[in-house]
């Protein structure tokens, strides 16, 4: 491989891996710009996404949909989407749920309460990630090995498109990422600054007392949020299983942390920031991966972090934030 | 009121403590219960318990009791230390604990050594495989001397070590005709320790080692490593680690990044959950599993009543380690009942003292005995692949 083509390699990894960060960093941005609570249970609903991708591949009979003869020329792009949206929609409830029953009593308690309330959240959904993990369904084990990681199937045809001789791998996987969330996050951005719901959004995050004054029902517009921060995560669950071929109880700890991390990089409220935040992250690695040690990885990206927040307190798109509680 | 229950709660603790101190022994395991390991440690605790089943819970005219104990928390997924200090405190504190089985991972094992050569208690690891907790030249320059701080051999193991292991790889790796290897490891005391006596022996045979590296556990996937991999020529890329520490997900990307190269692993790997974390499409073929011992199916004598009682009482196969598990068990019992054959007191000092007398031990694993540094004498090693969903072996070594 030259030096050219594995640059090429990296930055196709970099930003395959970045957009999925990217997807689930606007869970955290949104919820966090209109009722300021930093939602730690945002990667472990992710994770559950993960799950029931698989549980239907499992039900559909996932080794019918790996041979792309039993199928007709594009509905794996079909399936695809349709998981992308299925598992969205759950997300988007269970995020909601967790809103009504759990943050919703708690919104007039102190951000410390709150914010602990997330963290046990995000513990009962790791276990309930890890009851399910042991489904008695062939695609789980039988239910033998409940927290092992899950083998997830390859959707789309796994060939490589630039040829087999190629050195620089693209595949299927990695247009499927941006055909997913370029769309998303298009259409988020103009749902954001068009609608009477998005103005609803931003005029709460503004100052929710002056919002609920002027007739915003603040409450709908919180459920939305929740609602669709979930279905971003949701869908991200997916590409990111499809792309990584694995899913496993855990999945969402380091999705949420990489995550988190590019919502605070970009300046956490932010949603072109937490766009931005992700893909950087991404690509962070994927450069330091190959041309550090992957050992010191992580060491370079929380440096990172540290140095734009040395320089930037609000992140990199961050604006200069309101005096916070 | 309060002094009627106290009153009580006395003459209840009087009653009761000589029942249990006189008469009931235990022995406790401490594994990753918790966590992917769960199916291998599963099958490692039945394993104990069908050692104990063999003497009817009876050592002379003590009950024997046994409990399982988790050293993993949900949050990890994998061992904790924490958890595993809390288990050694937990079997110091309790008198009638009279062996402590455990460790899984070799990181854990530091964790609990020091803590119970102090109390005295006998430990049998059935599956630690890092050189460094028992010999010295392996590790840092205080190894193993800071794991005895009573300067008695009170940890002993079944299970052969890493420099075995890792020597064993490299000479494969060189038969399966590869010239440059790069070297990864978990950045565990178990990975980093078998990657270490990997490499080391690679280079005094002749291999080129074209690059050496630690990576993320949790990483959600290692495409650009495997990019950085490709790059560096390797044919043969040798990861020191465990399917806890993502072994699976490594075997993925190696195929899904294009390389074509063979993926050998350490023992760590040797568990069904492996092949399922991995699907066995990406290791048919292309990735080599080394284990300390043999497939279950192979083993003869004792270990073939073993491999057929487990069958029969469990109603599945084995996993690698339960047969470890099981001999650890035997050799504390067998220990136990030479002192109460002799009229000594059961305690944890003569238990300690008959353990360490082990010599030409005939069990599941064949005649052994436990040399000075409390490591077994068996060095039989196989080297497994995938075929069918399943493991197969390749090569046994002796």
């Amino acid at each position: 491989m030259t030096e050219t083509e594995v640059f090429m390699q990296q930055v196709i990894y970099g930003l395959s891996n970045g957009m999925i960060i990217a997807l689930v960093a606007l869970g955290y941005t949104m919820v966090y710009g209109i009722v300021e609570l930093i939602n730690f249970a945002h990667g472990d609903v992710f994770t559950l996404g993960g799950f029931l991708a698989l549980t239907i591949l499992g039900a559909l009979g996932a080794a019918a949909f790996i041979d792309p003869a039993t199928l007709g020329e594009g509905s794996h792009w079909l399936l695809l989407f349709a998981l992308v949206i299925g598992c969205g929609l759950f997300c988007g409830v269970v995020n909601v749920a967790i809103d009504t029953v759990v943050y919703k009593p708690l919104r007039r308690a102190s951000k410390l309460t709150q914010l602990v309330a997330a963290i046990g959240v995000s513990f009962i959904l790791v276990n309930i990630a890890l009851f399910w993990g042991g489904a008695p369904m062939d695609v789980f084990g039988g239910g033998n090995a409940a927290a092992a990681s899950k083998d997830f199937p390859e959707l789309l045809e796994g060939s490589n498109l630039l040829g087999e001789e190629s050195n620089v791998v693209l595949r299927l996987e990695d247009i499927a990422i941006f055909v997913v969330t370029i769309p998303l996050m298009v259409g988020l951005t103009l749902f954001v600054k068009k609608t009477r719901l998005g103005r609803g959004m931003r005029a709460t995050a503004q100052n929710p007392v002056a919002a609920q004054l002027m007739g915003i029902d603040t409450n709908r517009v919180i459920a939305a949020t929740f609602m669709i921060g979930g279905f971003l995560g949701g869908a991200a669950s997916v590409m990111w299983s499809l792309y990584s071929n694995t899913i496993s109880f855990q999945m969402g700890f380091r999705a949420g942390m990489d995550a988190f991390t590019a919502a605070v990089l970009g300046g956490i409220g932010s949603l072109p920031g937490a766009m931005v935040g992700g893909v950087l992250i991404g690509l962070i690695r994927a450069m330091s991966d190959q041309y550090i040690e992957t050992r010191w990885t992580n060491v370079v990206v929380f440096g990172v972090l540290i140095l734009i927040l040395v320089f930037r307190p609000s992140g990199l798109l961050g604006l200069k934030q309101r005096e916070k509680v | 009121m309060k002094t009627v229950f106290a009153r009580l709660a006395l003459v209840l603790a009087a009653s009761v403590t000589p029942l249990l101190g006189a008469d009931t022994i235990k022995i406790v395991s401490s594994l990753p219960r918790t966590g992917s390991a769960n199916a291998q440690t599963t099958s490692m605790v039945n394993g104990i318990k069908m050692a104990i089943a063999e003497v009817g819970g009876k050592i002379g005219d003590a009950t024997l009791a046994y409990e399982d104990w988790d050293d993993a928390s949900p949050q990890r997924g994998n061992w904790d230390p924490a958890v595993e200090a809390q288990n050694a405190d937990k079997a110091i504190a309790d008198p009638s604990v009279l062996a402590y089985i455990g460790t899984y991972n070799s990181g854990a094992a530091k964790i609990s050594m020091p803590k119970l050569n102090e109390a005295g208690i006998v430990m049998v690891s059935p599956a630690n495989t890092a050189p460094n907790l028992t010999k010295s030249g392996f590790g840092e320059s205080n190894e193993p001397a800071v794991y005895r701080p009573s300067g008695k051999v009170n940890y002993f193991r079944v299970v052969p070590t890493d420099d075995v292991q890792g020597a064993v790889a490299a000479d494969f790796a060189k038969e399966l005709g590869a010239k440059k290897v790069f070297v990864l490891n978990d950045r565990e005391v178990y990975g980093k320790g078998v990657a270490g006596v990997f490499e080391k022996h690679a280079k005094e045979i002749g291999l080129e080692v074209v690059g050496v590296d630690g990576l993320d556990a949790k990483a959600s996937n290692y495409k650009s490593l495997v990019t950085k991999m490709k790059q560096a020529g390797a044919e043969v890329v040798y990861f020191g680690g465990t399917t806890q520490t993502n072994a699976g997900q490594l075997a993925k990307d190696i195929v899904s990044g294009g390389l074509k190269a063979k993926l050998i692993v350490p023992d760590g790997c040797y568990e069904k959950a492996f092949i399922e974390a991995a699907g066995s499409k990406a290791l048919e073929g292309r990735a080599f599993i080394t284990f300390g011992g043999v497939d279950p199916k192979l083993l003869t004598g004792k270990g073939k009543d073993f491999y057929e009682n487990y069958k029969k009482t469990y109603d599945g196969e084995p996993e690698g380690y339960a047969v470890y598990g099981y001999e650890a068990a035997k050799v504390v019992i067998a220990a136990m009942q030479r002192v109460a054959a002799a009229g000594g007191k059961l305690d944890r000092a003569s238990v300690l003292a008959e353990v360490a007398k082990t010599k030409d031990f005939t069990g599941a694993l064949g005649t052994w005995s436990f040399d000075g540094n409390g490591d077994t004498t068996n060095r039989t090693m196989s080297v497994n692949t995938v075929k069918d969903g399943d493991f197969t072996t390749v090569k046994v070594v002796q």
